[in-house]
């Protein structure tokens, strides 16, 4: 027999009463654990949209005013295509990937659409200086976040903003969902813009952005046929999230000082807002189970230590010391913190997967690092509440438990 | 060798003082059998639980083989207890929610005795008083006597030189009763040193000699 079998077997024998210390845990728990894994995927998913965006940095014409993000290149005014240059030359640090743009508006049908000026990848890695750069190899935990599970696979949607577009010849063009609906076009049919024949290699399926009603081609197509220099109206950026809270944007600005600069961290303003305050929802919630499930376990272990005067009493005439008592209950206390801690995980791992997608609008996974968390938590929740009714009991006169009787 | 120097002690009960034990000094010999009887409420308990390391005297002092166990801290008469003593009570204390072999392997297990070992030697105490066939059940699984066997097998568990026992037959039947006195004269007749707290005088007769305790005094012993 082990100190173990003991408190096995007094757990088991009035397993009843401990229901309410291990509920008030388990609730605890589980509760932070589904607000932390839900807080955790939103906080990805937001990470990940601004990656799916394709760019979190703008440079934009000095007047410009950003209202949205996929319109944003639709200005007035230009600036010189050498801008990217400057920005590949540069010593820069974090810029993952540059991409310029030129729009311009055409009647298709009798309707309004844009035609955009892209440059396809095969273009950078035409000119070895640029990728000497280093623009197309990521440094590690930067830019594209790996959700496990979700395999950002580009898909069609995301084919123009994720610049996976690797070749675009000069005649080729991509259009979006509603001028392809508009023209009543299809993959491989031609198309006629500012008096130039185009071949369509896609239809974008919808996105519900101005991208719909955008025409994509050849950024060095586009420029002539607008009748326009070597010009630009934007250039979207990827930058290392990194390097943008070192200071990125303010580089670049002192790089293109007569260039406007900006991030679009305000376009997910309203769900970092959520994030930050489910953090804080978790906190409050923590200090409730400290609170709440340490009184509960500490006026759960009191009673107990009451009821069980007299055996603790007969085991110290047995022989045993205060030090063996304490233990006893602090090894109780050790066995409903791990209980609480790994049902709590379980229970909130559940919660969260299942109502995570109708509260925050993301796939939440379990994660194992919670588990340690909620472990950890439990356990010492449940050993802290526990100390001093331990003590009592250690400390218990053997003579006045013995004599009660 | 147990003895007492002007023992005294006296409880506070809402204001008054009830004296449990008024200047006692007694000695008993190794191997003796004695047998402590007197009224309700005349301190026989109290005596009893002094001798075990378990209440402190008011005054005077109380040894163990030579040792001063008030002079101890507790943790050392807890050491004492678990070397020493074996202990009976009359309403046997056995923990409920254990089988009668881990009850008698709790000193055992306090001894820090492997499992294996705990095992073997509570089984074989089991059989000693007839109980080879109970061992894995609960006390509520036992009648009155097999728990006071129980009990017994426990309280030889580390092979105490003493045996305290307050009140063993007290809520016996006479048959049952008369099988534990013999069980006690059996451990005095391998040397261990019995005390034993009893109202019933003719459990007394097995004892060597018989102490009377009137008041929380001593009075004149009897041999048998
Ligand atoms: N914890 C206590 N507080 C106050 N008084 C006590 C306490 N314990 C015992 N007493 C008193 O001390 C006296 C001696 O008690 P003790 O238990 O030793 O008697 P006893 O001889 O064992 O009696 P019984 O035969 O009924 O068991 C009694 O008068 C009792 O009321
Ligand atoms: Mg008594």
């Amino acid at each position: 027999m082990k100190l173990k079998t003991f408190v096995w077997r007094e757990i088991f024998e009035r397993k009843n009463q401990l229901v309410t210390s291990f509920v008030a845990i388990l609730l605890g728990i589980s509760v932070i654990v589904a607000v932390k894994n839900i807080t955790f995927y939103s906080e990805k998913a937001v990470a990940r949209e601004l990656d799916a965006l394709g760019a979190n940095i703008l440079i934009l014409p000095k007047s410009a005013s950003l209202q949205d993000y996929y319109g944003a290149d639709m200005q007035e005014e230009e600036f010189p295509e050498e801008y990217v240059t400057s920005l590949a030359m540069s010593d820069i640090q974090g810029l993952d990937n540059i991409s310029p743009k030129l729009s311009v508006p055409v009647e298709l049908g009798g309707k309004q659409f844009t035609l955009t000026g892209i440059l396809p990848t095969n273009e950078f890695q035409a000119k070895a200086a640029w990728q000497g750069a280093g623009i197309f190899s990521r440094p590690e935990n930067c830019g594209t976040v790996e959700v496990p599970g979700i395999l950002a696979a580009p898909t069609k949607e995301t084919l123009v903003r994720e610049r996976v577009i690797s070749t675009l010849e000069e005649d080729e063009a991509l259009v979006g969902a509603d001028v392809g609906a508009t023209l009543g076009v299809k993959e491989g049919d031609s198309l006629t813009l500012l008096g130039k024949d185009f071949s369509i290699i896609a239809v974008l399926p919808a996105t519900g952005t101005v991208d719909d009603s955008r025409v994509f081609a050849h950024l060095h197509t586009v420029q002539p046929l607008a009748g326009k220099g070597s010009v630009l109206n934007a250039i979207e950026i990827l930058g290392c999230c990194n390097e943008i809270s070192k200071g990125l944007v303010q580089k670049i600005n002192s790089l293109l000082p007569d260039a406007k600069v900006v991030t679009i961290t305000q376009i997910v303003d309203t769900q970092v807002k959520t994030n930050q305050m489910m953090a804080k929802l978790s906190l409050l919630f923590l200090a409730i189970i400290v609170l709440v499930g340490g009184a509960s376990i500490a006026n759960y272990m009191y009673s107990n230590v009451f009821e069980r005067r007299k055996e603790i009493g007969t085991l110290m005439a047995l022989g045993a010391g205060s030090r063996v008592v304490l233990k006893m209950f602090l090894l109780k206390a050790l066995a409903l913190g791990i209980a609480g801690g790994i049902a709590g995980y379980v229970l909130g791992t559940v919660i969260a997967v299942i109502f995570g997608p109708r509260i925050a609008g993301v796939i939440v996974l379990p994660m194992a690092s919670l588990a340690l968390w909620a472990l950890g938590v439990a356990v010492a929740i449940s050993l802290l509440a526990s100390y001093f009714p331990a003590r009592q009991a250690a400390r218990l006169d053997p003579a006045t438990a013995l004599q009660e009787m | 060798m147990l003895s007492m120097k002007s023992v005294s002690k006296s409880y506070q009960h809402r204001g008054k003082t009830i004296t449990a034990l008024y200047d006692v000094t007694l000695a008993i010999p190794k191997g003796d059998f004695v047998a402590i009887v007197g009224p309700s409420g005349s301190g026989k308990s109290t005596f009893l639980l002094m001798f075990g390391g378990m209440l402190s005297p008011a005054s005077g002092s109380v040894q163990v083989d030579g040792q001063s166990l008030y002079d101890m801290n507790s943790e050392q008469r807890a050491v004492v207890r678990r070397e020493k003593i074996g202990f009976v009570f009359q309403t046997f204390n056995l923990v409920p929610y254990l089988t009668a072999l881990e009850n008698v392997q709790i000193p055992l297990f306090l001894a820090d005795l492997s499992e294996e070992e705990q095992k073997i030697r509570a089984a074989a105490l089991l059989e000693r008083v007839g109980l080879g066939d109970r061992i894995d059940h609960k006390p509520s699984e036992l009648s009155i006597g097999q728990q006071q066997r129980v009990a017994l097998a426990r309280m030889l568990a580390n092979d105490p030189p003493i045996i305290l026992a307050d009140e063993p037959t007290g809520n016996l039947d006479p048959e049952n009763a008369e099988s534990i006195q013999e069980f006690l004269k059996e451990a005095n007749d391998e040397g261990r040193t019995v005390v034993m707290v009893t109202h019933d005088m003719r459990a007394a007769q097995v004892a060597r000699r018989t102490l009377r305790l009137v008041d929380g005094k001593i009075l004149n012993g009897t041999h048998n």
